[in-house]
C-alpha cells in the first residue's frame, strides 16, 4: 500500500489518527459552542471564529505575563477559565447589540456577524500584529511519549483532548442534568410557553449566546498548545465547525461528537496519503455530498416542528 | 410588443432609472474617466452581474447563495482557458519542453493537454461551457437541495462549503488550473488583442451594455408570474407548495438563472482584466458580493449595480490610502446595512425620493407661499 510496509502503515495510521485527535479535539470545542448557539438557537454565527482567537490571544497575553511573574507551570488553567471568561463577557454584548435584533432574520444574522468577524479580525491585527504569536508553554506539555517503537505520542495532544472531553461532560451536565440547560431547552422549544411559565427568555437567549462564545474561547486557549495564533486562525476553523454540526444534526450533542471525530479523522488521515489539500477537498466533499443525500445530518433531532 | 416592453422596463419609472443608469454606464463615465479608472468600472461592472444575480436569488427568492463566486469563477475560468490556449501556440511556447501547452503545465511536469482542456479549443464551444458549466453544477447543487426541501441557512452554509472546495481544488491542482496564481498572460481573442487601447473600450461597452440586458432580462423575469411566484415562496413557501405549486423547481430554476448571469460577469472579467484566479471563487469574494447588493439593496436591480459600484469605489479609495481603516469599514458596512438599512440605497431612495421629487417640491412652496401670504392678510 502506497510503497509502506503493512507495520509502518499501522504506525503511521496510529500516529496520524493521534494528530487527528487534536484536530478533532479544537473542532469539537469550537464545534460544541456552535452547536449550542445555531443548534439550540438557530443564529449563525460567522465570527465564531473569531471568540476562539481571542481566547487564543488572552492565553498568549498570560503566558507573556506568566513568564514576567516566573508562574509558567500553573498559568494554564487560570488561562483557560480567563479565556472562557472573557469570550463569554464579550459574546453577551455581542448578543445584547447586536444579535438580539437579529432573530427573527437568520439570514441577515449571517451577514452581520460576518461584518462582526472582519471587524474583531482588524481589531486583532492592529492591536497584536499581524504575525502570528505562540503562547509560552509549561514544560508540562512538551515532549512525547513513545508507548512501542516508532509511535510518538505528543502531550499538548493529550492535554487538549482531556479538556474536550472535560467540556464535552460539562456541556453536557448544564444543559440536560440543570435548571439553565432546562430552561434553555424549553426557551428553544417554545419561546411563548417558556415565557408564560416565568422563564426569563431574553436573558436566557443572552446566555446562551454568551456560553457559546465562551467554549470557543476555551477552544482558543486549546488551540494555543497545538500551534501559533494569528489574527485569522479564526476565520481557518469556521467552515469546518459549521460542517460538523450541520452534518452531525444540528440539535444533537452526540451528533456533534461523532461528526467532529469523523472529519478531524478522515482529514488528518487522507492529508497523509494524498496531498494536504486534496485531503480536505476529499473529506469536504464527501461531507457534502452525504448531507445532499441525508440533509437532516447524521444524528437527526427527533423533535416535530 | 407594449406589454413586452412594460415588462423588460419596468414600467415608467423602471425605464427612466435603467435610462439614466446606461447614460451613466455607456456615456458619462467613458467621457469623464481616463482608460485607467475606466477599466477599474468595467471591473466593478463584471462584480455587479454577481449582484445582480443575487437580487433575484436573495433578495426576490430568499435563498441567499454564499458560492455566488464559484459561478462567477467558474465562468472566468472556462474564458480564461480559451484564451490561455490560444496564447500558447506551439510558436510562441518554443522554449517550452512540451510546446503548444500552456505555461503553467510545463512548469509543472504534465507533457499533454488534460482532455477537458480540449473542448476550449474552439471559440463557439468554449462560449457555449462560460454559460453551461456554472449551469450545470447550480442545477446539480440545486436538484440536490431544493428537492429534499433544504433552505434558509443550511443552504448558505452548504453553498459556501462547496466554494471553498472549488477554490482549494484549484488552488492544489497547479499543474492544471495555474495554482494560486490563476490563468495569467492573456493575450488575444480570436486573433483580436484585447490589450490594445481601443479592444479596452470596446469590452468596456460590451461589457456594460450585457449588464444593461441582463438587469432587463431579469425584469421581465420578476415582472412575470413567476416572479409574483418567487416572492410568494419567499414570504410563505407552505401555501405555495400547497396551492400545487412544484417549489423545488422553481428555485432551481432561479439559482440556475442566478448562475449564469455570474458566470457572464465571470468570463466579461477575463476578457477585460486579462487573468482569472481562484481568489475570486472562495469564501471571501462570495460574500462581498452578497455586500454590494445588500448596500444596493436587496430588492432592487439597478439599486445592486450602484451598490456595486459604490462598495468598490469606496474600497480602492481606502484600500490606496488607509488599508487597516477599510476592514473596519467593511465589516461596519455589513452590520449597519443588516441593521439599519435592510432595503439597502434603493429603500433609502424609495423613501426619500417622493419628498425631494418636482412635484412634492412644489406643493410645499406653494403651501407655503400660502401660508406667507395668509399671514400678511
Amino acid at each position: 500500500m502506497f510503497g509502506y510496509t503493512v507495520e509502518e502503515v499501522g504506525n503511521i495510521m496510529v500516529m496520524q489518527g493521534f494528530s487527528g485527535l487534536s484536530l478533532f479535539s479544537v473542532l469539537l470545542l469550537m464545534a460544541l459552542g456552535l452547536a449550542i448557539i445555531f443548534g439550540q438557537m438557530g443564529v449563525i454565527n460567522m465570527a465564531h471564529g473569531e471568540f476562539m482567537t481571542v481566547g487564543a490571544y488572552t492565553t498568549v497575553f498570560l503566558s507573556k505575563l506568566a513568564v514576567e511573574y516566573d508562574i509558567v507551570k500553573s498559568y494554564f488553567v487560570f488561562a483557560i477559565i480567563a479565556a472562557f471568561i472573557i469570550a463569554f463577557v464579550l459574546g453577551y454584548l455581542i448578543e445584547y447589540m447586536m444579535i438580539r435584533h437579529l432573530y427573527k432574520r437568520p439570514l441577515d444574522t449571517l451577514l452581520a456577524t460576518w461584518g462582526l468577524s472582519l471587524v474583531m479580525q482588524q481589531v486583532f491585527r492592529s492591536t497584536f500584529g499581524a504575525k502570528e504569536v505562540s503562547a509560552e508553554l509549561p514544560e508540562w506539555l512538551l515532549g512525547s511519549f513513545q508507548p512501542t517503537e516508532g509511535i510518538d505520542i505528543p502531550i499538548n495532544g493529550v492535554f487538549v483532548m482531556a479538556l474536550a472531553l472535560i467540556v464535552t461532560v460539562s456541556v453536557y451536565l448544564y444543559m440536560f442534568r440543570s435548571r439553565g440547560g432546562l430552561r434553555v431547552r424549553a426557551t428553544m422549544q417554545n419561546r411563548v410557553m417558556a415565557g408564560a411559565v416565568g422563564i426569563n427568555t431574553k436573558q436566557v437567549d443572552r446566555v446562551t449566546f454568551a456560553l457559546g462564545c465562551g467554549i470557543a474561547g476555551v477552544a482558543g486557549a486549546a488551540f494555543t498548545t497545538i500551534a501559533s495564533t494569528g489574527p485569522t486562525t479564526g476565520s481557518l476553523y469556521i467552515v469546518d465547525s459549521f460542517m460538523v454540526v450541520v452534518f452531525g444534526g444540528a440539535a444533537s450533542l452526540m451528533g456533534t461528537i461523532a461528526s467532529a471525530f469523523g472529519i478531524a479523522q478522515a482529514q488528518s488521515i487522507l492529508q497523509f496519503f494524498m496531498t494536504s489539500s486534496m485531503g480536505k477537498v476529499a473529506t469536504l466533499m464527501t461531507i457534502v455530498i452525504i448531507l445532499m443525500m441525508r440533509p437532516e445530518g447524521l444524528f437527526a433531532a427527533k423533535v416535530r416542528k | 410588443m407594449n406589454a413586452l416592453s412594460e415588462k423588460l422596463l419596468g414600467g415608467k419609472q423602471g425605464a427612466i432609472h435603467l435610462a439614466i443608469l446606461a447614460v451613466l454606464l455607456l456615456v458619462i463615465l467613458p467621457l469623464c474617466l481616463d482608460l485607467f479608472r475606466l477599466g477599474l468600472v468595467g471591473k466593478y461592472v463584471t462584480y455587479a452581474f454577481v449582484a445582480i444575480s443575487l437580487v433575484l436569488l436573495w433578495g426576490n427568492g430568499g435563498v441567499l447563495s454564499l458560492g455566488q463566486g464559484m459561478f462567477f469563477g467558474l465562468g472566468g475560468y472556462c474564458m480564461a482557458m480559451f484564451l490561455k490556449l490560444e496564447a500558447s501556440d506551439p510558436i510562441s511556447t518554443k522554449i517550452q519542453t512540451t510546446p503548444g501547452i500552456p505555461d503553467f503545465m510545463d512548469w509543472n511536469q504534465i507533457v499533454a493537454l488534460p482532455w477537458f482542456w480540449e473542448p476550449f479549443k474552439s471559440l463557439p464551444l468554449t462560449l457555449l461551457l462560460v454559460l453551461g458549466v456554472p449551469v450545470l453544477l447550480a442545477f446539480i447543487i440545486g436538484m440536490a437541495m431544493f428537492t429534499r426541501r433544504v433552505g434558509g441557512v443550511y443552504f448558505s452554509i452548504i453553498t459556501q462549503a462547496i466554494a471553498l472546495i472549488l477554490s482549494i481544488l484549484i488552488v492544489g491542482q497547479q499543474g492544471y488550473t495555474g495554482g494560486v496564481n490563476g490563468i495569467t498572460d492573456l493575450k488575444t481573442l480570436s486573433g483580436w488583442d484585447i490589450r490594445t487601447d481601443s479592444a479596452k473600450y470596446w469590452l468596456y461597452f460590451v461589457n456594460a451594455s450585457l449588464l444593461i440586458l441582463c438587469i432587463m432580462l431579469s425584469r421581465f423575469i420578476l415582472t412575470s408570474k413567476f416572479g409574483m411566484l418567487l416572492l410568494a415562496m419567499r414570504d410563505k413557501e407552505e401555501r405555495v407548495r400547497f396551492s400545487g405549486y412544484d417549489v423545488a423547481s422553481f428555485k432551481i430554476f432561479i439559482f440556475c438563472v442566478a448562475a449564469m448571469i455570474s458566470a457572464v460577469g465571470g468570463a466579461m472579467f477575463t476578457l477585460q482584466i486579462g487573468f482569472m484566479s481562484p481568489s475570486f471563487v472562495g469564501i471571501v469574494p462570495s460574500i462581498e458580493m452578497v455586500i454590494f447588493a445588500a448596500v444596493g439593496g436587496r430588492m432592487s436591480l439597478i439599486g445592486a449595480v450602484y451598490g456595486t459600484l459604490l462598495v468598490n469605489f469606496g474600497k480602492t479609495m481606502f484600500s490606496e490610502t488607509y488599508p487597516e481603516l477599510w476592514l473596519f469599514l467593511m465589516g461596519g458596512l455589513f452590520i449597519a446595512v443588516v441593521m439599519f438599512f435592510p432595503e439597502g440605497l434603493a429603500g433609502l431612495y424609495e423613501k426619500y425620493a417622493p419628498y425631494f421629487s418636482i412635484t412634492s417640491l412644489h406643493t410645499r412652496w406653494l403651501k407655503k407661499v400660502q401660508k406667507v401670504s395668509g399671514e400678511s392678510q
